[in-house]
């Protein structure tokens, strides 16, 4: 698909790549957004990656809508390299009995073990496609085909904060309680948003890559304390 | 401090909004009519963006605690009630003090939407840079919810306000609201787009501070294309279309990515008049093209400059308002020290 410009409204512009869920399309527009932001141009509020586009919120009193545009489309032909905006993740988490519970369910329906279901999560590294639904909620993706499962008949009315849920070809960890129909597996000790730091208050952006990796109950009572009392920050999480 | 005595419909604190943060799932959020805010600020001598208490449908009841000066942007009929209970009117567009102990009541709001604004401000913390109240994750505000009877706000210590008025109330601006035509507007038959510019949308009663429903002619998706596309970012005024037909207008709580085709999205001008429309009223629809949309918020920003600038002292006499606008042609500053007892 060729790169166009979309209008949204007279105070956005969209740049779309193309319209499906895909990891090359999705690289390609984090490198736009890395070309884009690098030209530190004022008047722009907001720059939105998403699976498939880039969308710049901007003042069109300051900021030349048509210069704006042709910025874009120049940023769609950045060559979609390692983002150098991009930061990966090695994520613990706890996996099955109640924080998982949805995790025998889904080694059933799959016809794997248990241990198989999180082996194969575990095994992969998945990318941040976009951060949307709720502040600081990653997308992530993509999940083997066996691992693949419709969503539930019946959402849940209150998913715990920092489960991990898959559905579809995607993965997510809720940063917050609330309702959701995705496939709890299992839960993390790490702070997935903080209001407290306006310098990036989610822990993952677009574009991040995050692996999971179990751990035992008793390891994740330690770190979830060690995080409530601000021992552990984020960069604790990063992949070394 | 003030204290909230009744409420009957949500009021929110909202400043300028959050921008910044949309790329992390943050919503903008923010006053729906910024420009009401602005005004609110301005009489008591705030800046523009400082938190106000966002009023919707119905007014509200609040005490001062100590002595404070307030003032209320949008049509709306109120009074304040002295400790020995009796009422004298506060006229909306206009600065008032209250001793301490005095009752604020606000009544019906006349255009759907008011702004209270407290001279120093609210003092409540800063969440990612703003105060706004985010509802939905509980972002911001006091508590990140809406207010309720018993809560207690304090407020900022600023200069002492020198109160203004303003004579002329901003016109409320009629005709069609002006719309762009979308990101898939070509998701949608022609059919579909000639109903959404010739037929006459109603509010439903699914209406928040994240969007508005309409009610009226379903528009249709073209059969080959569906309502669903790959998310993709939006933003307020966006006028999605779901399955279902039925259109919804987004405000300023709304997320920051979304799965249906958006036909239309209103003009920044026109964002304001969203905040002020009520379930039940009627709306139209015009196209404009991105130059027309540009030019008319240009106009926008001119007339809230010229509304703020024509702000008098509170209580004013005629001469002295003649006084203040000649000196209107050496800039308003010296005008309102000239003013100042």
């Amino acid at each position: 698909m060729k790169p166009r410009l979309l209008d949204l409204g007279d105070g956005a512009l969209t740049l779309e790549l193309g319209d499906r869920i895909d990891a090359a399309l999705n690289a390609k527009v984090m490198a736009a957004r890395d070309s884009l932001v690098a030209l530190r141009l004022d008047g722009i509020s907001d720059v939105v990656p998403t699976y498939r586009s880039l969308t710049v919120h901007f003042d069109p009193l300051r900021l030349d809508r048509n210069m704006l545009g042709r910025r874009l489309l120049e940023a769609a032909l950045a060559p979609s390299q390692e983002s150098a905006l991009a930061t990966r993740w090695l994520i613990p988490v706890v996996f099955g009995e109640e924080f998982g519970p949805d995790l025998a369910e889904v080694a059933r329906v799959t016809g794997h073990s248990e241990a198989a279901v999180i082996d194969a999560l575990c095994a992969i590294e998945l990318r941040v496609f976009l951060i949307g639904f709720l502040p600081g909620f990653p997308y992530l993706g993509e999940l083997p085909e066996w691992l693949r499962l419709p969503r539930l008949a019946t959402p849940r009315a209150a998913v715990p904060a920092n489960s991990l849920a898959i559905a579809g070809a995607q993965a997510a960890v809720y940063p917050w309680a609330s309702p959701g129909g995705w496939h709890l597996l299992g839960r993390t000790p790490a702070r997935l948003f903080d209001l407290n730091d306006a310098t990036r208050p989610a822990l993952l952006a677009p574009g991040d890559t995050v692996r999971f990796t179990p751990v035992s109950r008793d390891e994740f009572d330690r770190l979830a304390t060690a995080v409530a009392l601000r021992e552990l920050d984020a960069a604790q999480w990063q992949a070394k | 401090m003030i204290e909230i005595l009744d409420c009957p419909m949500p009021v929110t604190v909202q400043d300028a909004g959050r921008p910044g943060y949309r790329h992390l799932g943050v919503p903008l959020s923010g006053a729906l009519d910024p420009d009401f805010l602005a005004i609110a600020n301005a009489l008591v001598g705030n800046p523009a963006s400082s938190a106000a208490l966002e009023l919707r449908l119905l007014g509200l009841r609040l005490r001062a605690t100590a002595p404070l000066t307030l003032a209320l942007a949008g049509a709306c009929s109120a009074q304040i009630e002295d400790v020995s209970g009796e009422l004298r009117p506060a006229a909306a567009w206009d600065s008032h003090s209250l001793a301490q102990g005095e009752t604020l009541i606000v009544g019906k709001l006349h255009d759907g939407i008011a702004y209270l604004a407290f001279a120093g401000g609210l003092d409540l913390p800063e969440v990612l840079g703003s105060r706004s109240t985010y509802v939905r994750a509980g972002i911001g505000g006091l508590d990140g919810r809406a207010l309720k009877a018993g809560d207690c706000l304090k407020v900022g210590a600023g200069t002492r306000p020198n109160p203004l008025r303003l004579p002329q109330p901003p016109r409320p601006p009629d005709g069609p609201l002006r719309i762009v035509p979308g990101p898939q507007r070509e998701y949608f038959t022609d059919d579909a787009w000639s109903r959404l510019l010739g037929d006459e949308f109603v509010i439903s009663r699914e209406a928040d501070r994240m969007g508005l429903r309409l009610d009226g002619p379903r528009l249709e998706h073209d059969p080959e294309r569906g309502a669903d596309i790959v998310s993709d970012a939006v933003t307020p005024g966006v006028i999605q279309v779901p399955g279902d037909g039925r259109p919804i207008i987004l405000l300023a709580d709304c997320q920051t990515v979304g799965g249906y085709p958006k036909i239309a999205t209103v003009i920044g001008a026109d964002l304001p008049r969203l905040g002020r429309v009520l379930p039940g009223q009627t709306l139209r629809f015009v196209e404009v093209g991105i130059d027309q949309a540009l030019a008319a918020r240009r106009q926008a920003a001119n007339d809230l400059a010229a509304c703020l600038a024509g702000m008098v002292p509170s209580g004013a006499q005629l001469d002295l308002i003649a006084l203040y606008n000649t000196n209107l042609i050496d800039g308003v500053i010296d005008a309102r020290q000239a003013n100042q007892p």
